[in-house]
């Protein structure tokens, strides 16, 4: 083998992982050039305010866009007080111990837990067991057991960044421990907290195979009246035209696929903002 | 002086509820411990009846899966996301690491600065979304590459969640090698070493428990993942003996067909049982990777 300078490998390695770096990058961009160039020509005020038509080959996609913003809302009532609730106790009032570690390897698993198992647990409890049926409750409050490792996550780093000495200042006072945290610590570590809020429920929001059992409908003509009712989504509308519907025209396709990326990417660039504007802002 | 009157009355008030909102928080602190213990429960109750109409080994073992005609053996589905995620894994884990080791040690900050946030697009998009660009992308194309019947193959599934489970091994394994403290390979680079071999010799291999975290989550990641192998892999319950035939992997038979079964019946109760077995194989990864990062924090 021929033995090459060690400055000529360094030159060859560095080029084959800076190639590797550009492999990654290079087809993300290519996704949102093609879901750009081929979605934005179905955009139109019609595609964005009226229910699908002729068996889903024409018309628009209302109410799968609305059925994803109640899913948006409703995952983030269940979710958010629970999360954060979670977060303080982590943050505030838990001793390191073996129930502390429990609860932390109980956070990363059901952050790995498959998409679809939730799918079925939200079967198996919400529409099943409790007799909530295929719903939007049912639906959010899969999705909000999905998504609380996030948010339990995120708001914990963030309230733990919140300086020892404000709870000290605080305490000194006179408060109580409780009224620290709410008056002194929660304030404080509030960007944090609606960043990981936002970025679990846009991640939520473009989830699929939690939705499939527990909510989601293949078409409907009217917009859903009650957290009863069953809703279609983005996700699924797109899976269902992807697979379910011969001949669906593609443009309608791509047209979905737009929305539902620009809604999820969107919401990650609102938490990137938030983060980036309160960093600069902050007074420690 | 109002408020100093109540003042002594409030505070033994506020004595008696702050055990109370104690004892309400630590109870929303355990609902991590409850919510996985019920996740666990309800695969177990509606999983185990299954095992009325098929014995363990017949179902991890059988080779065929006939729902319809009572026939549940999961092997070609177990086989099916083994084979997935083992393709998806062997593109990822040098791809990503090695995107890794250029974010943290080689590019210049200004590059970094753009490449992250692509990087982060990458694992925001969602996974129908994945998977109807590799339907109607890349399935074509291996069609054609390969010469073969049809597209929808294990292969195509794997390059997909290659890229899927690329910005968790990226994200993780960068934070290990960042994380190396700065003496390791400045020593290296004292006694002479090039920046390659300090950064291949020293600090690659003082951040390998992180490395191997980002590689078992990126399988936990590929492995749990539904609709885009759903979409693209073809779905065929069969025993893959190649990458490039169809398969079809336990999450797609979950997704695909728990919308049609009558729930009490078996083939109910074998769909929850391929839960279980999912269930217990990413909750298993999950704790190895988990030990390793462990490992991490504890010798720093």
């Amino acid at each position: 083998m021929m033995k090459l300078h060690p400055m000529a490998k360094q030159r060859l390695a560095f080029g084959i992982l800076s190639l590797s770096t550009i492999f990654v990058v290079l087809p993300v961009l290519a996704v949102v050039y093609l879901l750009l160039s081929r979605g934005l020509p179905a955009i139109n005020w019609t595609f964005l305010t009226q229910p699908p038509t002729n068996m889903m080959r024409e018309g628009g996609i209302l109410p799968a866009i609305v059925g994803t913003i109640y899913l948006i809302i409703g995952t983030t009532l269940f979710a958010l007080p629970l999360g954060v609730l979670a977060a303080i106790y982590l943050s505030e009032y838990a001793k390191p111990g073996p129930f502390t570690r429990l609860i932390r390897l109980s956070i990363v698993n059901l952050a790995g837990v498959p998409s679809v198992v939730y799918g079925l647990f939200g079967l198996g409890l919400f529409v099943i067991l409790l007799r909530f049926g295929a719903s939007l409750l049912s639906g959010s409050l899969t999705l909000a057991i999905l998504t609380l490792p996030v948010i339990i996550t995120a708001s914990e780093e963030a309230l733990s960044s919140v300086p020892q000495s404000f709870r000290d200042a605080s305490l000194a006072l006179g408060a109580t421990k409780w009224q620290t945290t709410v008056h002194v610590v929660l304030p404080n570590a509030i960007s944090g907290i609606i960043t990981g809020l936002i970025l679990g429920i846009g991640r939520a929001a473009g989830e699929t195979a939690p939705i499939l059992f527990t909510v989601a409908a293949f078409y409907l003509r009217d917009l859903p009246r009650s957290i009863f009712d069953q809703a279609m989504a983005l996700p699924y509308h797109l899976y269902v035209l992807s697979t379910q519907v011969p001949n669906a025209p593609p443009r309608i396709q791509w047209g979905t696929a737009l929305v539902l990326l620009t809604l999820v990417l969107g919401m990650n660039l609102v938490a990137a903002i938030i983060r980036t504007r309160f960093r600069r802002a902050r007074k420690w | 002086m109002k408020a100093g009157s109540c003042n002594g009355s409030r505070k033994s008030l506020r004595r008696l509820v702050e055990p109370l909102i104690e004892k309400f928080v630590a109870l929303n602190g355990a609902l991590a411990i409850l919510f996985v213990v019920m996740i666990m429960a309800f695969l177990l109750r509606d999983g185990l009846p299954v095992f009325r109409s098929v014995s363990v080994s017949k179902f991890l073992f059988g080779r065929d899966w006939y729902p319809l005609s009572d026939q549940f053996g999961a092997l070609p589905l177990i086989l099916g996301s083994v084979a997935v995620t083992l393709g998806a894994i062997v593109i990822a884990v040098p791809i990503g690491v090695a995107a890794a080791v250029y974010l943290a040690e080689i590019a210049p900050v200004r590059v970094r600065e753009i490449l992250k946030p692509t990087v982060e697009v990458l694992a925001g998009i969602p996974s129908v979304v994945i998977g109807f660009i590799g339907m109607v992308i890349l399935a074509p194309w291996v069609k054609g590459a390969f010469d073969l019947p049809t597209g929808m193959t294990a292969l195509t599934g794997s390059i997909m969640l290659a890229f899927m489970a690329m910005p968790t091994i990226i994200s993780i394994s960068e934070d290990a090698i960042v994380a190396v403290p700065r003496d390791y390979p400045s020593g290296a680079l004292a006694l002479g070493a090039t920046s390659w071999q300090a950064i291949i010799g020293v600090t690659v291999p003082a951040a390998k428990s992180g490395i191997i975290a980002a590689v078992m989550l990126g399988i936990g990641r590929a492995i749990g993942e539904t609709m885009t192998v759903l979409m693209v892999t073809g779905n065929a319950a069969v025993i893959p003996h190649s990458l490039l035939q169809p398969v079809r992997t336990m999450t797609a038979t979950i997704a695909a067909e728990m919308g049609e079964v009558a729930q009490g019946t078996p083939h109910y109760y074998s769909l929850f049982a391929i839960g279980l077995v999912l269930f217990l194989m990413t909750f298993l990864i999950n704790l190895v990777a988990d030990l390793a990062l462990q490992r991490t924090r504890v010798r720093r």
